[in-house]
């Protein structure tokens, strides 16, 4: 090797991050991709997260790849190996690129001043002028210039070529031609780097078996792929970043398993509305007529559907809305991500209001609360919204393999058949006849006798316009035992206990869960133990105020700036201000473990004075 | 809304093919002003449904807010109905015929409701052809919050105070020519015998029917001055297109003069006559329709009848390919994939 600084530590098997930078709409996607693929069908465990800009083209743009093989999902916070394709950024990546790491850069062009770090190992490979070379069409050349930094890498850090092969066959299919280009260039910069540097580096990739049962999957994918396994049959959207992509799926596998082999009919209806107003009150109208529907949307559109999420919450119409949350306040960073709307979806519109919400952590979780909401929502009438973000939405994770019991069948709650009403005396769509809060309906078009009028407006219990006050309160205070019993059978939290016995509590939802766990593992290093309860729905289950009855001091992480989660724990259990200490992380980007560690240590270390 | 149960009173009522007599047609009883003309229409959507011998319960009820909107209370007491928030009825009524394409949904708005809050819902729906019938009470104020100007309310219409609209209107008929609309008419409250038949035909027409209906406020708006009031309406009242509805069943009866009727078969079989009162006139000719308008609309003359139809054009099920079966009783078995084709899906994934 004809650079060698200080090199990092020993060596790092398995166990390092590269971060590839480049500029949006160079077509980098499909190269990242690769890569990320080659090291997990490896066996080796990875993690991506792509930062990306609201552009189109030109802005900069970074893909940060976590080889771990102790399979943690976050991100570390620092980068090993720097593949840095954006002359634009080339100052500030070399900055972010740790001590005793390695910097990539295209050196087509000599850049003297990226040699300023004597403790980063520079590594110059001549791409541009290797593509010009066996390239002759310019826009091929550009993303040629992707595949070769594949090639690059893989020298460097010691990937299969075997199977970035097969990945470069499944990826181009039947076009040779396609392959055959992509692969040129690959071997083009791995050859290169062959040629001219000591490979690999101490940062390498080694063959394990340790993702046998997992998949890569992002989370929107997942999700739409949930709605299909759940029964959906109706999907109204806008279209909005970052939750386009979950309505992308669903028609991709609509597309693919709901397209009668016979008739060649949909056994599905997409729709995309001319705004958020609309695409909820498609949702309402299919979910009153009694089909499973739902819309993708983020933060901007749940603001704009609360007037109707207001309504599918009195007049009980079970709807499903999928929040993947980005960073606000108002257009904020579209591309980038936060659990900013938890107060805004818990309590969406005019009135008294409360809705369920379900937390998945990862894609695979996202596919099961697909199923799980519309279960929800049709078991209790009522409105209930996954509550994800970019990070778990966009990026692909490595997750255990999606499981299916053929067996499952949708329940679509409490309603009744023409059969049903022929045995009653009366129907009265707001009546309790259970005492559990959840009233019985019909379907439009079935029966005379179970039809009722659906409205906004007051209405008693046999659903019949009222402002008469006891009988407003007693659907009001109904709708209450309604969300009361929920709190009952929305999926509990998970108890983590600590190694050792502890009042030091961590409670965390979503994509906070990685770095939460990651945190717990480096605070336990230093002989910090906290208990960690990992909060899976709204409104909270018992066992939250469980847990909150039995550490002195819990640790609430939030990736917002308001600590918008502990004020729904000090709103709605038993929880003290006092008591929950905020953890916050809002700068849109994907969190690391670190916010949580220092955290806790200087909240502990000022409790002790 | 408001509504209270209608009294009974034993009458030796005719009865449908089902049966049934009006009154199986009616709902609660109407807390509109005594004299509103949105109380006339209701009593022809009773009426027509009735003489079609729709099972009521096969109907579902759409509506938004405003006076026009609470009528849906007021007709088809045995069928579903759906009273939403403001504006929003069309995207309502869209999601539930995505549900189920086989009911006969009415939708019942207003110009508040649909030219001024729900103007983006109105003209969506029409562009996507929802197949229903989409019934606009057109009064040219807001009842509900005591007289304002709507924006279907006439440049220099006055208000009740005497003050001049400085606005134009937004016309529910031209835009919905403008934006493909397959089945646009107009009708006036004070005319039901001309309202049932457009009603019919509407219920019948595969796609989105329009009917903007002037139904004039008798509150805030049947003063002189204004040009939604009764007696305006009677003055420039201009049929321009007669029109009868003749069931698929029923035997024509030929009651026009041979040569001045078209006859237009709808999918049901059923057959919609047009007999043309203007000699220019031709309903089958969008641009032409516009134009008639146009100038008729410089007239001041308020042109009614089925102004423009087009049985051929997909409405939204077709457009999506969707069964007939609906989806909302769909069979689970239909729907999931199942855990082989899951784990076969998932090899592309590792």
């Amino acid at each position: 090797m004809n650079v060698v600084a200080e090199a990092i530590v020993g060596s790092r098997i398995n166990d390092f991050v590269m971060k590839i930078a480049n500029v949006n709409g160079t077509g980098s996607a499909s190269a990242n991709g690769l890569l990320m693929k080659t090291v997990f069908r490896m066996g080796v465990p990875v993690v991506g997260k792509n930062l990306f800009p609201s552009n189109i083209q030109g802005l900069p743009t970074w893909y940060e790849i976590r080889v771990t093989k102790d399979n943690y999902q976050a991100r570390t916070g620092s980068v090993d190996l720097m593949v840095a394709m954006n002359q634009a950024t080339y100052a500030q990546d070399l900055a972010k690129t740790s001590p005793g790491g390695f910097f990539i850069y295209d050196s087509t062009w000599p850049r003297p001043e990226l040699l300023s770090r004597e403790d980063v190992n520079v590594v110059g490979v001549p791409l541009a002028q290797l593509c010009n070379e066996h390239f002759s069409v310019a826009r091929i050349r550009i993303l040629m210039k992707n595949m070769a930094y594949v090639g690059v890498v893989a020298a460097l850090i010691d990937l299969d070529m075997d199977v970035i092969h097969e990945l470069v066959r499944e990826m181009f299919g039947s076009k040779a031609n396609l392959i055959d280009g992509n692969m040129k260039a690959i071997q083009i910069g791995y050859d290169y780097v062959k040629d001219n540097y000591a490979c690999p580096l101490p940062l390498k990739v080694e063959t394990a078996d340790l993702t046998d049962g997992y998949i890569m999957i992002d989370g929107n994918q997942a999700a739409g792929l949930g709605c299909v396994y759940a029964g959906a049959t109706v999907g109204a959207w806008y279209p909005i970043t970052p939750s386009t992509s979950l309505m992308d799926g669903f028609k991709t596998y609509c597309d693919k398993y709901r397209v009668d082999p016979e008739t060649g009919e949909n056994n599905f209806c997409i729709i995309q509305a001319e705004d958020e107003l609309a695409s909820i009150g498609m949702v309402v109208g299919a979910a009153w007529n009694g089909a499973r529907a739902f819309t993708p949307t983020s933060g901007p559109g749940i603001s704009l559907m609360s007037e109707f999420i207001g309504f599918a919450y009195y007049a009980e119409v079970p709807i499903v809305l999928f929040n993947v949350q980005r960073t606000g306040p108002s257009t904020g960073l579209p591309t980038r991500t936060q659990q900013s709307d938890l107060l805004l979806c818990a309590y969406a519109s005019h009135g008294d209001t409360k809705h369920i919400l379900l937390f998945p952590a990862d894609p695979n979780e996202c596919f099961t609360s697909a199923v799980e909401a519309f279960e929800l929502a049709e078991g209790f009438q009522t409105p209930v919204i996954v509550v994800s973000d970019i990070d778990i939405g966009m990026n692909d994770w490595m997750v255990p393999k999606l499981e299916w019991d053929d067996n499952w069948k949708p329940n679509r709650g409490k309603v009744l058949s023409p059969a049903d009403l022929e045995k009653m005396d009366n129907f009265y769509r707001y009546f309790d006849s259970d005492g559990d809060g959840v009233p019985y309906r019909t379907l439009p078009g079935e029966s005379a006798k179970g039809s009722y009028f659906t409205r906004g407006s007051g209405h008693d219990e046999f659903g019949y316009y009222t402002e008469n006050a006891d009988k407003y309160i007693k659907v009001l205070d109904r709708l209450t035992l309604k969300l009361e019993n929920a709190a009952k059978v929305v999926p509990g939290p998970i108890l983590t206990k600590a190694a050792e016995d502890t009042k030091l509590g961590i409670i965390a939802i979503g994509s906070s869960h990685g770095p939460t766990l990651e945190a717990l593992d480096r605070l336990a290093d230093d002989d910090i133990h906290l208990d960690y309860l990992r909060i899976r729905a709204f409104p909270f289950s018992p066992e939250v105020d469980e847990f909150l009855a039995t550490h002195d001091r819990v640790f609430v992480v939030d990736q917002n700036r308001d600590a918008q989660l502990r004020t729904l724990l000090v709103n709605e259990t038993i929880g003290k201000k006092k008591q929950l200490r905020k953890l916050l992380w809002y700068s849109g980007k994907v969190a690391d473990c670190h916010f949580i560690i220092d955290g806790v240590k200087a909240d502990l270390k000022e409790g002790d004075e | 809304m408001t509504s209270i149960a209608k009294p009974l009173i034993e009458k030796h009522l005719k009865k449908n093919d089902l049966g049934l007599t009006v009154r199986d047609y009616e709902g609660g009883m109407s807390t509109l002003c005594a004299g509103c003309g949105h109380d006339s229409v209701t009593a022809a959507l009773v009426q027509a449904f009735y003489e079609l011998s729709v099972e009521p319960h096969r109907a579902a009820k759409v509506s938004g807010i405003g006076c026009s909107s609470k009528t849906t209370a007021y007709f088809l007491g045995q069928s579903h109905g759906i009273n939403t928030v403001h504006g929003r009825m069309p995207s309502v009524a869209t999601g539930a015929a995505a549900a189920n394409g086989e009911l006969h949904y009415i939708g019942v708005s207003g110009d508040g409701d649909s030219l001024s809050i729900g103007l983006g819902q109105f003209c969506h729906a029409i562009r996507r052809n929802v197949n229903m019938l989409y019934i606009v009470e057109n009064n040219g104020v807001y009842g509900l919050t005591k007289g304002q100007f709507s924006a279907a309310a006439d440049l220099g219409s006055k208000a009740k105070k005497g003050e001049e609209n400085p606005l134009s209107p937004i016309d529910p008929v031209q835009m919905a020519l403008t934006l493909g609309a397959t089945f646009v008419a107009r009708g006036f409250s004070g005319d039901k015998k001309q309202l049932v038949p457009l009603i019919k035909a509407a219920i019948n027409h595969k796609g989105f029917a329009l009917l903007d209906v002037i139904s004039p406020c008798v509150t805030f708006n049947d003063h002189p001055g204004s040009t939604r009031s009764y007696a305006h309406t009677y003055e420039f009242y201009h049929p321009a297109v007669h029109t009868d509805y003749i069931q698929p069943s029923k035997e024509i009866v030929a009651d026009y003069e041979a040569g001045s009727s078209m006859n237009v078969e709808q999918h049901d079989g059923s057959i919609i006559s047009l007999r043309k009162i203007d000699e220019d006139y031709d309903p089958r000719d969008r641009g032409r329709a516009l134009e008639f308008l146009t100038q008729a609309g410089a007239r001041k003359e308020v042109v009614t009848g089925l102004l423009y139809l087009d049985e051929e054009k997909s409405d939204m099920h077709a457009l999506n390919n969707m069964p007939k079966e609906p989806l909302n009783t769909m069979a689970y078995e239909k729907l999931t994939p199942g855990s082989t084709a899951l784990d076969e899906l998932q090899k592309s994934f590792c």
